[in-house]
């Protein structure tokens, strides 16, 4: 248990997929203008991060490792499928994308509107596949992994909030005119990841 | 007075629209209104403005408010100077050796800082905003009495530059400025900022036999690892050179001790809190919030308690450290801190919680208010943003009914 809520503050805070590891960086910088739509994505990606991470668990444990084929039969044992773990797990995260997708449609369609082509774009977002990679590099078992799954989601969406916020705030501001836009962002993410500079080394 | 008013009358055509320095307009308004009074009045009819408080006199109360931090910071520059070579000295001594260390960091946090403001207002064309006179006198508040100034100069450069000019200037920067300049120091020359800087001794000298330069709070660390009490480790630290109870609970709240500059004396702090409080300057809501946070926090790792560091009593974290200069005079920046009343309780309280959360279980800093601090600028607005809300939601509600 206290090992599970070890992995759970690490990933959100210590782990942080935008901060510790800048990744998801184009749907962090392009869709935190507004904290309602910037909410709405973060809760997108932890929906999606929390499915993909442990079912593609499953398939690299039970399909994709060397010998994980074992169940099929003695005449699998030896086969390694572990060249197709890319190709397989951005397969799952396309799924998992379209399925939010119907639903965030269905179910609010100005969040939809809001979101526009990054809803889709989830799919190639890089903190997704980084959070699948990362599980299998760290050998988690599977609840480890859903935990790590969920918890980049929840500190992915709590830096997105925090910059809709800080940007929210900053369209009073009177920027020089070439930091405008995407400059001024950047180094606003800089600073802020001088904040969660913080958590570095955190023994918990 | 009257010399400087009339020197300045004779030259001010050239400055303005039409004379022939008319593009340092704006540098030479700063200088003259920083020497008097705008002498522009409100009209008899239709306004009421009761009290012609403005941007400057705002920050001069601020810098009134830091003196007793900055005078007793001198002192105890040469106070624990003279301590760690073991010689006696004068009251007087201890000033001159504090002053002699302390006053080329102020000039040079104040000559470039002010500097970067004339070049960036000359150039954007708009007024030299007073927010750097805080900001400029705080700097050399939160560094180390040995700190190389060039260092400062960098570090100024870098906060001033980066964490407020490129976001507009005064009253537009997301991050505390002179937290800007600290964290920049403490991650980009580690060496300086970290370990026993923390006393003024001269290159070549001898310290006193048994000295160490240890701050309470990596004491307080240290005996985490080495399983002894904290407040056992403290009563007994330093007793050989510097006398009995130099680390006491009364000698920790008053502040003769190695740490940075203005930041060691929770008594001198509070003399700047009240003045904040009785001015109106600061909110007294984050200031007794940042304290709460830490001392809840504090109690709640006593409750846990599975290290000595953990185990040692809640209103030591109050005392040691920068917790207090952090609280009065960081923390309640009007500009990077929470707007909404309700959002400067939760502001503060995190502020608190996250400092003691640090300083426990971050081996890699001991002390933890400089980056809870830069944490919570962080999440300032989205907190006013969810407070606002949810007053939103509140009143439509009431109001439909």
């Amino acid at each position: 248990m206290e090992n599970l809520i070890s992995i759970g503050v690490r990933s959100i805070f210590v782990d942080n997929m935008i901060f510790a590891y800048f990744l998801g960086m184009c749907s962090y910088l392009a869709v935190s203008k507004k904290v309602s739509t910037a909410f709405g994505l973060g809760v997108a990606v932890v929906f999606v991060l929390g499915i993909t991470v442990p079912i593609n668990w499953l398939i690299q444990n039970y399909i994709l490792n060397p010998g994980a084929l074992a169940w099929l039969g003695d005449d699998f044992s030896t086969v390694d499928l572990g060249f197709l773990q890319f190709i397989i797990f951005i397969a799952v995260i396309a799924a998992m994308v379209q399925l939010t997708e119907m639903v965030v449609e269905r179910f609010s369609p100005s969040l939809y509107g809001a979101l526009g082509i990054f809803l889709p774009l989830i799919a190639v977002n890089c903190a997704i596949l980084g959070g699948a990679l990362f599980m299998v590099g760290r050998s988690y078992t599977l609840t480890e992994a859903t935990v790590y799954g969920l918890g980049s989601g929840i500190g992915w969406l709590l830096a997105i909030v925090a910059l809709a916020g800080v940007r929210e705030k900053m369209r009073y501001s009177d920027v020089p005119a070439p930091l405008r836009g995407l400059g001024i962002t950047f180094i606003l993410v800089g600073l802020m990841s001088l904040g969660f500079l913080s958590f570095l080394g955190f023994s918990i | 007075m009257k010399f400087l008013r009339n020197t300045l009358d004779k030259v001010k055509h050239d400055f303005e629209k039409g004379g022939k320095y008319e593009k340092y307009y704006y540098a030479f308004e700063a200088l003259e209104t920083f020497a008097f009074v705008p002498n522009t009045t409100a009209s008899t009819k239709g306004v009421q403005i009761r009290d012609g408080v403005d941007l400057k006199r705002l920050m001069m109360t601020v810098i009134i408010a830091m003196v007793p931090c900055l005078i007793f910071g001198i002192f105890n520059v040469g106070h624990q100077h003279f301590l760690a070579l073991g010689q006696e000295a004068s009251m007087m001594d201890k000033f001159w050796v504090g002053a002699l260390q302390v006053m080329p960091i102020v000039i040079v946090s104040y000559g470039v800082g002010l500097g970067i403001e004339f070049i960036f207002a000359t150039i954007r064309r708009h007024p030299v905003n007073e927010g750097y006179l805080v900001t400029g006198m705080l700097i050399p508040l939160v560094m180390p009495p040995d700190i190389p100034l060039w260092q400062v100069a960098v570090a100024t450069i870098f906060a001033v530059i980066i964490g407020k000019e490129a976001f507009g200037g005064t009253g537009m920067n997301v991050v505390n400025i002179a937290l800007t300049a600290r964290a920049f120091l403490y991650f980009a020359y580690p060496t300086q900022i970290s370990g026993e800087v923390w006393a003024y001794i001269p290159e070549g000298a001898q310290t006193v036999a048994g000295y160490s330069g240890a701050t309470p709070l990596a004491i307080a660390s240290q005996s985490s690892t080495d399983g002894t009490s904290v407040v056992a480790a403290l009563d007994s630290f330093g007793a050989s050179w510097a006398g009995e109870g130099f680390f006491s609970l009364g000698n920790l709240f008053f502040g003769a001790m190695p740490g940075s500059i203005g930041e060691t004396s929770t008594l001198m702090c509070l003399i700047g809190a009240f003045i904040l409080w009785a001015t109106g300057t600061g909110s007294w809501k984050i200031i007794v919030s940042v304290f709460a946070g830490a001392w809840a926090m504090g109690l709640l790792l006593n409750a846990l308690a599975v290290n000595p560091f953990m185990e040692m009593p809640a209103h030591y974290h109050l005392v040691i450290g920068g917790l207090a200069f952090g609280a009065v005079f960081m923390a309640t920046d009007p500009v990077t801190a929470t707007q909404t009343e309700t959002g400067k309780w939760v502001y503060g309280f995190l502020i608190g919680l996250f400092t003691v959360l640090i300083r426990v279980f971050n081996p890699a800093y001991p002390e933890g208010i400089m980056l809870a601090i830069l944490l919570m600028n962080i999440f300032a607005p989205l907190i006013d943003y969810f407070v606002v809300s949810a007053n939103k939601t509140r009143r439509l509600k009431r109001a439909t009914v």
